[in-house]
């Protein structure tokens, strides 16, 4: 297991170089000079040179490509030009939101969506199956945004006066705050990566409210995510639930099953001993893609309830010509998008030994 | 004469070209049946838009307040007031007619993104199989990078470098989906390249552009239009979304993306502007979908198994 561990890391390097290489590349092919876009369309040609000297734009784009992999090792992203601050500090800051709605629209879609396909697949043809299958088919449909904006409708305004209301917008009712983690572990003059980690699970929202005993920001935290969630797990639920049915249809008319039925194993164990663990296979695969939707879809959602996270953060980069923003954010996400995958790699090994050896 | 000695029963079957088969399973395919009907409708709504539409969709209306709810006069809206069955948007414009109109611009996205993406990424796939050597290596593995973004994701950093605008966000909608093509066309070539026909084909003299177009590629033809139709509903939702993010169709165009984001805010006082777009994105996605889950079963029975 370990060593199949190594050799998977080992075959993310290129990907990884990849990654890095395209997100390089966009920023220099923009067409508009980077020191007009820094400074202003009224630089002057002196102050244009003397800039270029200071961000090494005159070099062989070789040296420059690898001064970007040094720098990016030791945490260094660039300044951003807008707010004129490090964008690993952006980072910290808008990381913790997506990384918080990805999971709990994953936990959302893989419950649900497992537990639907699980109870189509057991009875076939019924009205469950019919129903869950339409279901999926319109999940599959919706634009994520716009389930957010219904949403949002619905829970805000149309179930007001019941129990049911959930805030449309932003990560916590006004009023309500957190402290930082630094000040509640009393730390003084943190810097580099231990500020990076702090400053990072200080802000996201729900680790920092377990730790400091917060309950009432911690359920209030719950509550604003709830929606945005559901919206962005709706798509993936739909098609986790489609393979799940008919991944687990496909191992239920297999030979080993019937033996586990005829050797008298009660119904339930045959499901999960013997039919689910050849089921989830194929169905880890789809949860590992739609990591990606997950991700995009976040960044989408975000806009939807306000929430100041990486989607927000990076189409408003975007707008404002903030390249080191839109370059440093990009990777981040497509760095978290191959570590899910390789989660999804591990996960098989584990499911089905056969793939260790290969 | 032959023909008429064999028994019907058979005969009627088996003379079946392949085409006409799959077209007999699709037609009694349940979602493709739904999904064409959907897709008829909306390619006839498209097509008439014009006549459809009661007002023109960039005029504003005098006689109405922004944002006013839908008029219906069977509904009980009184009859002295203009119908507008969708209400009217924040710029006084009827919105039943510029959803009308939008179907135009979604149809087109999907079409045009889609046909760039299989010919760039059918050609890359081709080309790489046919190489193969470093050629294949590095069209490959720069086809395995552009996989390792989430779409989305890279669609909204390449739109960052081209500027934001409607051709803009469809050249990265396009760029974006053409490793699924490549992938496509080159598993097709090496899996066919090596049989026999393809084998007599060039002994008996067939030239290399020879043997791929007219011996080797037809049999990617079956998938790609499989992926093709899928293809078009992703397309779609991923061109509102860009739309929608102010990164894709500019104002006042009538794209339904771009419809949803300009009227973000006023979803809790005017719901009727948010819903109606965001249906017909569904509707015309929602039809792709079945179609191409209809299409896969029929022409494609290796693949089945994965859709409902």
């Amino acid at each position: 297991m370990f060593q199949f561990i190594i050799r998977r890391l080992l075959l993310l390097l290129p990907v990884v170089v990849g990654i890095v290489f395209v997100t390089f590349v966009i920023v220099r092919a923009i067409p508009s000079d980077p020191c007009k876009a820094m400074l202003g369309e009224k630089a002057t040609e002196a102050k244009c040179n003397e800039f270029r000297e200071r961000y090494g734009l005159n070099d062989n784009v070789v040296i420059q490509f690898g001064r970007y992999l040094v720098n990016m090792t030791t945490g260094d992203f660039g300044v951003s030009i807008r707010f004129g601050r490090p964008v690993v500090d952006l980072m910290s800051e808008r990381l913790p939101v997506t990384i918080e709605l990805t999971i709990l629209a994953m936990l959302f879609s893989t419950l649900l969506g497992v537990g639907l396909g699980v109870l189509s697949a057991l009875n076939r043809n019924s009205i469950i199956d019919t129903f869950t299958m339409v279901i999926a088919n319109i999940g599959v449909s919706m634009p994520v945004f716009w389930l957010g904006m219904v949403l949002a409708y619905i829970f805000a305004i149309l179930l007001k006066d019941t129990p049911f209301v959930l805030p449309p917008s932003g990560r916590l009712t006004s009023g309500i705050s957190l402290i930082p983690l630094t000040r509640y572990w009393e730390m003084t003059d943190v810097a580099g990566a231990q500020k990076f980690a702090v400053d990072f699970l200080s802000n996201t929202l729900l680790f920092n409210a377990l730790i400091t005993g917060n309950f009432k920001a911690l359920g209030d935290g719950l509550k604003h995510l709830i929606l945005p969630a559901v919206a962005v797990g709706t798509i993936p639920m739909a098609i986790i639930a489609r393979m799940t049915r008919s991944s687990l249809l496909e191992v239920l008319g297999l030979d080993y099953i019937r033996t586990a039925k005829a050797k008298g194993l009660i119904f339930n164990k045959v499901i999960t001993r013997h039919a689910m663990r050849n089921a989830m296979v194929p169905i880890v695969t789809i949860i590992g893609l739609e990591t990606g939707a997950l991700l995009s879809g976040a960044v989408l959602t975000e806009t939807v309830f306000a929430l100041p996270g990486v989607g927000t953060a990076l189409v408003q980069a975007i707008l404002a010509r903030d390249y080191p923003v839109v370059q440093g954010f990009t990777l981040i996400v497509a760095l978290i998008f191959i570590f899910a995958n390789l989660l999804v790699d591990l996960s098989y090994a584990y499911l089905d030994p056969r793939i260790r050896l290969e | 004469m032959s023909a008429v000695t064999l028994p019907v029963s058979t005969s009627s079957r088996e003379r079946l070209s392949p085409a006409r088969e799959a077209l007999r399973r699709l037609s009694k395919h349940r979602s493709a049946q739904i999904g064409t009907v959907i897709l008829v409708l909306m390619i006839l709504v498209a097509v008439f838009a014009p006549l459809l539409a009661p007002y023109d969709p960039f005029q504003r209306q005098l006689s109405v307040k922004r944002r006013q709810p839908p008029c219906i006069h069977l509904l009980g809206c009184p009859a002295d007031q203009p119908e507008h069955i969708f209400g009217i948007d924040g710029n006084s414009r009827d919105l039943f007619s510029r959803v009308l109109y939008g179907s135009r611009l979604s149809l087109q996205i999907g079409f045009i993104t889609v046909t760039f993406a299989i010919l760039v990424g059918g050609l890359l796939g081709a080309l790489s199989a046919f190489a193969g050597g470093w050629v294949d290596n590095v069209i490959m593995r720069s086809m395995d990078v552009l996989m390792a973004f989430p779409s989305l994701l890279l669609a909204i950093a390449i739109v960052s470098v081209l500027g934001t605008g409607l051709i803009n966000a469809l050249l990265a909608i396009g760029i974006v989906s053409i490793p699924r093509y490549a992938r496509l066309v080159r598993a097709t070539v090496l899996q066919v390249r090596e049989m026999e026909y393809v084998q007599a084909s060039r002994a008996l003299g067939g030239g290399g552009l020879h043997v791929l177009f007219t011996r080797i590629l037809p049999n990617a033809i079956t998938p790609l239009i499989v992926q093709g139709t899928l293809g078009i509903a992703g397309a779609i939702i991923d061109a509102a979304a860009l739309s929608f993010l102010g990164l894709g169709a500019e104002p006042p165009r009538p794209e339904w993306g771009l419809m949803l984001g300009e009227e973000r805010n006023s979803v809790f006082s005017a719901p009727h502007l948010v819903i109606f777009p965001g249906l017909a994105i569904m509707l015309t996605v929602l039809s792709f979908n079945l179609l191409g889950d209809g299409l896969r079963d029929a022409l494609d029975p290796r693949l089945r198994g994965s859709g409902s």
